[in-house]
């Protein structure tokens, strides 16, 4: 049966939760740390090391989901030796943040050396499509649970930060550290283990990449997603719940290229394959701007200060 | 809120140092149950450092704290809440981009894992029903005036249980209605034996019209307590300075002119968020006059001077200067002689880690003596520049090299000074000019602005402290919600009516 453009639309749908998944939980991640008052552009080391972690894991045990929580804990410690690091009087998150990015992937790189050939067994995917015998719908609805674990990550984070006694408590450390200190509130460790949890989020993101798609271990697989997601959480104004939405309008970007190479369409190629890139720059211009404060940014972030 | 009386509290021989300075030496002081007492005193004069003591914040070198007679160790904020002893600080301690309701709930010392917010509020709002004044609890902090961000700081204590409030100038940023609303429930609340109050204040008039017992310090020491009741203002103001207030009248020559210097044409600003806080301020200053804008903070004065001074552009109206479009170009502040000291000029005109020479010569380096053929400085000039206007202008210690940041607020004020009036000026902007300092660094930065104003300068001053307008001003405009509401010419100046207007409520 031939769709024609209406393939174009579902490959793009079923693109944006397939490339946008990675996205949502490194967004995740980012969001969780920026609430305590920090920003953790080593985001982007984190990624590429739980990739190459739940590659490896995988590889060796056979279960691609010890390889996840394996990427997830090398997240973690990525994550707070970064806020231990800023812990410090005078140290300033930003260069940190380079040097763990640098620091993940060279690491990643180094130790996933001889992980580049061998397969490891893939994450498995949910089948919502078998009802449909349209191949395109079939392929889209090919849903990776992880996703479906995305979603309730961020309802249950959302909740959280408005509903318990540490979302709370990570709140207001994010918005000003003075008043944090009045209450007797530990500052530096509510933000390591706020940070801590963010890379546990972002090292999981990374397996998917490596273990569900594009599912394999190369040096060029994260393609700069860790520091996308720092504009993502400001599009999504530091809310969970518009961190989905907006890796969902990322992923669907970044899919649009070759969505209309499968249906013959392969001029501009290239720039279609930039959009998600095109679009972060377009959301730091228009939300950075020094004559202008953001709406619900929290006070403590070193960028908006 | 329970029935207990509120302790007696007393802190005996306290004396703190840091490093060499000695901050506090032998203070005793007293708050009796039920009682409101005022902490009076310079700044600088210790009474910060002696309510943190009593807060935990420091600890005492030597003397010790007594509640009910029975010694008592504090060594935290914390702890001090144990005791039933909590403070409002001049700086508000609220989360602005939280609510009301959210604010009360996280001061507390346990929490609830999971916090059931209706029932949260439920428990609040029983709890304001007994007290003198109520919050609405789903407002954002953000969006709450001054005096209602004051009141929640002070239900905060109270929901805490707390019956000693100690308030650090409390009615800094309040209008003078707000300020005798606020002093007036916290009296009856005292009165009721509810409370005991502590406020540390420099403001003579609120001490007379509200406490029971006023304490003054005076570097470091205590100089003498007493009941209101029984002394004079001016003996109050007396213990304070040391000697007999030597606020001479300032002498103003009358003016002869009426040239206008400075046009402000529906001038229209927005804020950081995009909204227009300045919304169409038309004003005329002419030769030799101080036109002082009163208003509460956050009605546009800080952008209007932004705007003024080059820092922030408008986003409509004109500026004319002698009859002269005019824009904060470096070559036209040179040309019109318009110079600006903003608030806070530490952070807002110098760089904290460049020297007093160098902050000094910010106007001019760039031209001879300073510089050879625009462009190759000489520090020498540099420095010897610096020593005449730090000797002209008393600016201490009397080093050029030393980093502004170093000096005191007083003297990085003199050293703006010294930098903006030390050259002709035909238009002089200034914001909170004296926020901070002491008394005689505050007179005297008042004496130099009369003196420039005598000089036949036009001067816009901006200010919150309504009694410097009253004092500095020929003609006293008040700002509200972004427009100039009202004008009076200042001898005929009524308080009340100032008042009304800076709150919005026409007269």
């Amino acid at each position: 049966m031939d769709i024609g453009w209406w393939g174009v639309v579902i490959a793009v749908l079923g693109g944006a939760i397939r490339i946008g998944t990675p996205f949502l939980f490194v967004s995740l991640g980012e969001c969780l740390t920026e609430k305590s008052g920090r920003i953790n552009l080593g985001l982007e080391g984190t990624l590429v090391m739980g990739a190459m972690t739940g590659y490896a894991v995988s590889l060796h045990s056979g279960s691609p989901w010890l390889g996840v929580v394996c990427a997830g804990l090398a997240g973690m410690v990525l994550g707070a030796l970064h806020s231990w690091l800023c812990s410090f009087q005078r140290v300033n998150d930003i260069a940190v943040g380079i040097a763990m990015m640098l620091f993940g992937t060279g690491l990643a790189f180094f130790l996933g050396k001889p992980y580049i050939q061998p397969s490891a067994p893939r994450l498995p995917s949910i089948d919502l499509g078998a009802w449909s015998d349209i191949p395109q719908l079939k392929a889209a609805l090919q849903i990776n649970a992880l996703f479906l674990i995305g979603i309730i990550v961020a309802i249950a984070l959302g909740w959280m930060l408005k509903n318990t006694a540490w979302g709370l408590k990570v709140r207001v450390v994010g918005e000003s550290s003075d008043a944090a200190r009045a209450l007797g509130l530990p500052v530096d460790r509510i933000r390591i283990m706020s940070t801590a949890q963010g890379g546990f989020l972002a090292g999981i993101g990374g397996s998917y990449l490596s273990l569900y798609y594009p599912f394999n271990w190369s040096e060029g697989l994260s393609s700069g997603q860790g520091l996308m997601a720092v504009a993502l959480v400001i599009f999504a104004r530091w809310q969970p719940m518009a961190c989905l939405w907006v890796s969902l309008l990322w992923g669907g970007a970044a899919a649009l290229g070759p969505s209309l190479q499968s249906v013959g369409i392969t001029g501009g190629y290239y720039i279609f394959n930039a959009i998600p890139y095109i679009m972060t720059l377009a959301v730091m211009i228009i939300t950075c701007s020094p004559r202008r404060t953001l709406v619900g940014v929290p006070h403590e972030l070193t960028v908006t200060r | 809120m329970t029935d207990r009386v509120p302790p007696d509290l007393q802190a005996q021989g306290i004396t703190k140092r840091f490093g060499p300075l000695v901050a506090l030496k032998d203070v005793n002081f007293r708050l009796r149950s039920g009682q409101f007492h005022a902490l009076l005193g310079e700044n600088g004069a210790g009474k910060s450092t002696l309510v943190k003591c009593i807060m935990g914040y420091y600890h005492p070198d030597e003397g010790q704290i007594l509640l009910d007679q029975q010694h008592v160790t504090i060594r935290s904020p914390r702890d001090a809440q144990a005791f039933g002893i909590g403070m409002v600080y001049q700086q508000f301690t609220l989360i602005s981009n939280m609510t009301v309701l959210e604010n009360l709930v996280i001061s507390r010392a346990k929490l609830n894992p999971i916090i059931n917010w209706q029932q949260e509020e439920a428990h609040l709002i029983q709890f304001m029903e007994k007290m003198p004044f109520k919050v609405s609890l789903s407002a954002r902090v953000s969006s709450l005036a001054a005096g209602e961000k004051q009141k929640v700081e002070i239900l905060k204590q109270l929901a805490l249980q707390n019956r000693i409030l100690i308030l650090d100038e409390p009615t800094s940023v309040l209008t003078p209605q707000e300020a005798d609303e606020m002093l007036g429930h916290l009296r009856a609340m005292t009165l009721a034996q509810q409370l005991s109050v502590l406020i540390i204040t420099h403001k003579l008039r609120e001490v007379a019209a509200f406490a029971d017992e006023v304490t003054v310090l005076r570097k470091g020491q205590f100089v003498g307590s007493g009941k209101v009741s029984e002394l004079k203002v001016s003996q109050m103001a007396e213990m304070m300075v040391g000697s007999e207030i030597t606020a001479k009248p300032k002498q103003r020559t009358p003016r002869s002119t009426s040239v206008p210097k400075l046009v402000l044409q529906d001038i229209r600003i927005k804020d950081d968020l995009g909204v227009e806080v300045v919304r169409g301020v038309h004003l005329t200053i002419h030769e030799g006059e101080i036109v002082g804008v009163a208003g509460v903070s956050g009605n546009g004065q800080r952008e209007l001077v932004e705007v003024l001074g080059g820092q922030r552009p408008a986003t409509a109206g004109t500026i004319r200067v002698q009859d002269h479009l005019y824009q904060p170009t470096r070559k036209k502040i040179v040309r019109h002689k318009m110079v600006c000291l903003p608030e806070e000029p530490l952070q807002n005109t110098c760089v904290g880690h460049m020297t007093v020479a160098e902050n000094l010569a910010f106007r001019n380096f760039d031209s001879a003596p300073h510089a050879m053929g625009g462009w190759l400085i000489s520090r020498p000039a540099l420095r010897r520049s610096a020593y005449g206007l730090i000797e002209r202008y008393n600016i201490k210690p009397p080093y050029p090299d030393t980093p502004i940041r170093s000096l005191s607020g007083g003297n990085v004020q003199r050293a703006v000074l010294a930098r903006e009036l030390s050259a002709d000026v035909e238009i002089l902007i200034v914001a909170n000019p004296c926020f901070g300092l002491d008394f005689l660094a505050m007179e005297e930065i008042r004496q130099q602005i009369v003196a420039v104003r005598n000089r036949g300068t036009a001067v816009l001053l901006v200010s919150e402290d309504l009694d410097e307008i009253l004092e500095l001003a020929d003609r006293t405009v008040v700002m509200f919600n972004g427009q100039l509401v009202y004008e009076t010419t200042s001898p005929a100046a009524d308080l009340a009516v100032i008042g009304r207007h800076m709150t919005g409520h026409m007269a």
